[in-house]
């Protein structure tokens, strides 16, 4: 990638952030609700109205809405970003602690879905319009279809209620805790994977150069694996990438079902009890996060396909 | 009548589809006609009664019969999936057409913006979205509408990137059509298939996206019959009811797979290219 694009990309984040950091921002400002009344109320006591003026003062949060605003903003560049009521711990805090489950849940998911999706995706090219190739399409439109929080209900009943081979609650420490959640992640996810491999690898063994090989005499296997399987998986390190970014941000649902001490599991206990800072971080930490995976994805991209690096384009995204 | 013949005979798929996803429709239109019960109506004394002939999917822990409530959810699933993509189509469309044939600053303020909502996981903001705006159907609609426009402005905007400097637009302007009858008569009938297409293919999706809210607690709330919110109230029914947890995931996955099936075979009979 040259210089001034990388210069141009990670102005475009800061502009992005600033962005989703006035949206979430006001979206919390325009909430109905009281953040001081549901602080106290977590607290247990119901207080008088003048303690309540005298807190909203000390916060804060009489103040206009853009002085507010810029307040919170320089504080989350000195990365304070505030103090999470219900928990009473400050957010960066929280969020360190529950990255590392959730990076771990995604990655996982990620492993087992390449597993599944690569040879899947080959054997149906390969054997197009076969038996397989039909079934494999089946499972490439079920795992589209079905709702993933069902799926993961599913494989709970069967594994963890009915064969109690798995425990029904991931919080434990542990390889066992993350099997469940993460075949639910993969399920889906494997699917599309599944028939982008199909397609990426139906439109190389459609090149040239393959009929050629064939015409040397190449053994068909030398051609699918030296040749076709290389060239056909580049546009997926993209995706992974992608993927990867929107896992951390996509486990809530699967991370609710199995009690998963992540990211997603914060988000919803954030947003069911109006914990403002915890929801404000948690937004652009993602966000950055997110964004700064795709900017590696598209450098990767660039050192790995050396087409790209003479056009100098931008990668697909 | 012979050309409907003629267009069941090849576009046999479409067709069956069409039929079922009619189906669907029906049931949530004529759900009091097929209901045996009323979906509301608890009988605590009949809580937690496995699939039985009187209660063909048994009851939940307030002895509501849970056949009729999976019937009427079907009414706030379509409804509120539809709505959804009616929304996202007819506001994405407008905005790309519009950033697309103006360009300019407001074609680079409308791209921001949307480069920000796809710059971002978007079931993350759709859920702040909705727990921060209350949580009911509406909001949850909303939310999910303000991470998922953008697809569609993209769409369109290409699209008229794509014939916007063609002689025939040069010509429409020079014979003195106004802006307005250019978008409407050249600009939008030229992105309607495509919009179309990926609108209808979109439909199941959105629903799992609505159902998914609303099993977080943050779109339908009790009592509302609707698929997600009866997976939610369920799911503590685990060991002792499975049927609560087995019945609406079920009717979620087959509206879904009518759908998916429905916007498929749509793309190959508008657009023939496609293989």
């Amino acid at each position: 990638m040259k210089r001034n694009q990388l210069i141009k990309r990670l102005l475009q984040i800061v502009i992005v952030l600033f962005g989703i950091s006035f949206l979430t921002f006001g979206l919390m400002y325009m909430a109905p609700g009281d953040p001081v009344q549901a602080m106290y109320a977590a607290s247990g006591s119901i207080p008088s109205e003048e303690i309540m003026d005298q807190t909203r003062e000390a916060l804060g949060l009489n103040e206009p809405f853009l002085v507010q605003y810029v307040n919170w903003l320089t504080d989350c560049l000195h990365g304070d970003f505030g103090t999470s009521y219900s928990y009473s711990r400050p957010v960066t805090e929280l969020m360190l602690a529950r990255l590392w489950p959730t990076l771990q849940l995604a990655l996982s998911s990620l492993v087992i879905m390449m597993v599944v999706a690569v040879p899947l995706g080959i054997l149906s090219a390969v054997h197009r319009g076969g038996v397989i190739d039909y079934i494999v399409r089946g499972y490439t439109f079920l795992g589209v279809s079905i709702p993933n929080f069902w799926v993961g209900l599913m494989l709970l009943y069967v594994f963890a209620v009915r064969l109690e081979i798995l425990p029904v609650v991931s919080t434990g420490q542990g390889f066992n805790k993350m099997i469940l959640p993460a075949i639910t992640l993969a399920f889906a996810m494997a699917a599309k994977y599944t028939r982008q491999v199909r397609t990426a690898f139906l439109e190389e063994l459609n090149q040239d150069y393959v009929t050629g090989a064939r015409c040397r005499g190449i053994k068909e296997s030398v051609i699918l694996w030296r040749h076709v399987l290389p060239n056909s998986i580049l546009p997926l390190i993209t995706m992974l990438g992608l993927s990867l970014g929107s896992l951390l941000g996509g486990t809530a649902v699967v991370e609710v079902i199995f009690s998963y001490p992540g990211l997603g599991n914060l988000a919803v206990d954030a947003i069911t009890s109006m914990d403002y800072s915890l929801i404000q971080g948690y937004v652009l930490w993602i966000a950055l996060i997110y964004m700064v995976l795709n900017l590696l994805v598209d450098i990767s991209y660039n050192r790995l396909d050396p087409r790209i690096k003479a056009e100098g384009g931008k990668a697909k995204s | 009548m012979k050309k409907v013949t003629s267009f069941i005979k090849k576009n046999p798929a479409f067709t069956v589809f069409f039929i079922l996803t009619l189906g669907v429709i029906a049931v949530a239109v004529f759900a009091p006609f097929i209901a045996t019960h009323d979906p509301y109506e608890a009988v605590l004394t009949d809580a937690v009664q496995p699939p039985s002939s009187e209660h063909w999917f048994g009851t939940d822990r307030m002895g509501r019969d849970l056949f009729s409530r999976v019937i009427y959810g079907a009414r706030a699933s379509l409804s509120a999936s539809l709505s959804l993509v009616c929304i996202i189509v007819v506001a994405g469309t407008f905005l790309g057409i519009i950033a697309g044939y103006f360009g300019g600053i407001l074609d680079a303020v409308i791209m921001r913006i949307s480069d920000m909502m796809i710059s971002f996981p978007g079931m993350v903001l759709a859920i702040a979205v909705a727990g921060i705006l209350g949580a009911n159907v509406t909001n949850a609609v909303i939310a999910i509408s303000i991470v998922s426009w953008t697809k569609y402005a993209r769409l369109a905007r290409s699209l008229v990137l794509k014939i916007r400097n063609r002689d025939y637009i040069a010509a429409a302007r020079v014979t003195g059509s106004k802006n307005g009858h250019i978008l409407w008569k050249y600009m939008l009938p030229n992105a309607l298939p495509t919009i179309l297409i990926t609108g209808a293919t979109d439909i199941g999706s959105m629903m799992l996206e609505i159902a998914g809210l609303s099993f977080l607690g943050f779109g339908a709330q009790p009592p509302i019959a609707e698929w997600g919110l009866m997976l939610n109230e369920g799911r503590a029914y685990m060991t002792a009811a499975p049927w609560l947890m087995i019945f609406p995931g079920l009717a979620i996955f087959i509206t879904v797979v009518v759908f998916n099936l429905l916007g498929d075979s749509l793309r190959d009979v508008l657009d023939p290219r496609d293989e």
